[in-house]
């Protein structure tokens, strides 16, 4: 099968390491999220993912053809129509301008973007647009490989939640091998099969889990409990410098099993251990 | 099509908004009035004495062929500027080391006094049109040299990564990334080249050459005919006026329509 591999991955900016031993897979038809606190190498280590780094020790093999990067910000240029933005990407394979404008019309439209704002400058776009502009430029390309960088962080719960439906619904239907950044474990549950906690100085993944059954057919029940859950672990408290574990905050809470599969990640971490599996 | 009709529809809007500096050009003619009753017309000609001269310059025919001389030179020296500063900036901003090694470079080509150019081009060109033309070419290419450089060397890195992640080719990059941000430093390099353009053509003919009009200015200071000297300054900043109000200033607007989007 298809898959990401990072193996043994070291880098570092200067004297200081941002990254330490990584090893993770991402395999076709998988969404893995990494979630971990700001300034934990999450943004370098998917920089080198997408080829904007050479890796300094360690090997990735990125066997997926065409990858799409959606950055921290939406990063359309501001002097091009938002059509022309989203067809940048088919406009660099060099596709007729007729095609590429069909192309990333029905991209624009499939993410609900309405079709007066097409002709407008990203700057005349609301956050929300802009960010959906910034995903069907993505998603246009139509990628085996997508790769998100905290890609919804500045917007607000409704539009997130309508962000992560449209694609849910896309890497269903594709089958693309998604692997997204984030340091909402919220977002991480609701999306993905595998959630790799990272900490920092150095970078470092210290935990593995995989909320249950598939991403789609998860509730907001089942998701809010899963991420209470998934703070509890102290590696996670650890991680995100949380005070130790509070038994006493989760005394409220709705206490069914999540059947969610928790398996820490030892420091001397080698290839399996970052495999997903489903819990 | 969409462009003439944006174009035409934004015609009277910019015309309307020539008022302003209209009426800031009006004053500056008062103020010359003031002081031409002041010093009396041996001195300084009052305003109407100069466009009356002027007219009877244009009416006589001498006018156009000396300001079609002058133009010819200080456009052939601003283009070949324009053309190769634009592109030594461009290449130069991409990189670090060659930005480094080009600033003492240009702090000393715009701290050299055209003059000593001019002296240079005397002696490498002799009386004909080569002597302006380069004087202007150098006096203009450190400007648009530096416009150039600063422009890329600002382009947000973020957009950068973006062309390298969507593995934009070079030509995309180029016409696509670069050109519409570098615009934005390049258009008022490319104003204010102008205007030392014609400022050093003037000068140049000035000491160098029998017709333009730099050489019709030193036969009016010949004869002591100050208010064809005025005749001649209003000429030349006039055509200036008009090349950068009526041609560089529209293109300027359309190219960076995007900056007002949103605003």
């Amino acid at each position: 099968m298809t898959t990401l591999q990072v193996r043994g991955l070291h880098h570092a900016y200067g004297p200081t390491p941002v990254l330490e031993g990584v090893h993770l897979d991402v395999p076709a038809g998988r969404i893995v999220a990494l979630v971990g606190p700001s300034g934990c190498g999450k943004t370098t280590l998917l920089h080198l993912c997408a080829g904007l780094l050479a890796p300094q020790q360690g090997t990735i093999e990125q066997p997926f053809a065409p990858a799409a990067l959606m950055f921290q910000q939406p990063r359309l240029l501001p002097w091009m129509s938002t059509l022309d933005n989203i067809a940048l990407g088919l406009k660099a394979q060099g596709l007729g301008r007729a095609e590429r404008h069909r192309r990333a019309t029905e991209a624009a439209l499939a993410l609900e973007l309405p079709a007066p704002s097409l002709a407008q400058f990203p700057a005349e776009l609301s956050g929300g647009m802009q960010s959906r502009a910034a995903l069907a430029r993505a998603l246009v390309l139509a990628p085996r490989l997508l790769l998100m960088d905290e890609p919804f962080g500045a917007l607000d719960v409704g539009l997130r939640g309508q962000l992560h439906q449209l694609l849910l619904a896309r890497q269903a239907a594709q089958g693309m091998a998604v692997l997204l950044i984030t340091h909402d474990l919220m977002e991480a549950v609701r999306l993905a099969d595998t959630v790799l906690v990272m900490a920092a100085a150095p970078g470092r993944i210290v935990a593995r889990y995989a909320p249950p059954g598939a991403a789609l057919a998860r509730g907001d029940a089942l998701v809010y409990r899963c991420a209470a859950e998934l703070q509890q672990h102290p590696q996670v408290r650890a991680a995100f410098g949380l005070p130790g574990p509070a038994q006493e905050d989760m005394d409220g809470l709705d206490d069914t099993p999540t059947h969610g599969h928790w398996q820490p990640v030892a420091p001397a971490a080698h290839p399996a251990a970052a495999r997903p599996s489903c819990g | 099509m969409k462009l003439l009709w944006r174009l035409l529809r934004g015609t009277p809007a910019y015309l309307w908004s020539g008022w302003g500096a209209g009426a800031s050009l009006l004053l500056f003619v008062a103020l010359w009035e003031l002081g031409a009753g002041w010093y009396g017309p041996l001195i300084l000609p009052d305003p109407l004495a100069t466009f009356a001269t002027l007219q009877g310059l244009i009416q006589s025919g001498a006018a156009w062929p000396e300001l079609a001389v002058t133009a010819r030179r200080a456009l052939l020296g601003l283009l070949l500027a324009a053309g190769a500063g634009s592109a030594l900036g461009l290449l130069a901003g991409l990189s670090m080391t060659a930005s480094m090694m080009a600033r003492p470079w240009v702090t000393l080509l715009l701290g050299m006094p055209p003059i000593a150019w001019l002296v240079l081009a005397m002696l490498w060109f002799g009386a004909g049109d080569g002597t302006p033309v380069f004087t202007v070419f150098v006096a203009c290419l450190p400007v648009v040299f530096i416009g150039a450089l600063q422009g890329t060397r600002t382009l947000d890195h973020h957009l950068k990564d973006m062309a390298r992640a969507y593995r934009l080719p070079w030509r995309m990059r180029l016409c696509d990334l670069y050109l519409p941000h570098v615009a934005a430093y390049l258009f008022p390099a490319w104003i204010t080249a102008l205007g030392s353009s014609w400022k050093v053509a003037v000068m140049a003919e000035l000491l160098a050459t029998s017709d333009g009009v730099g050489a019709a200015l030193a036969v009016t200071r010949s004869h002591l005919d100050t208010s064809a000297s005025l005749a001649w300054i209003c000429a030349v900043v006039g055509s200036l006026l008009v090349l950068e109000y009526a041609l560089l200033e529209p293109v300027k607007r359309e190219l960076e329509r995007w900056r007002r989007a949103g605003a």
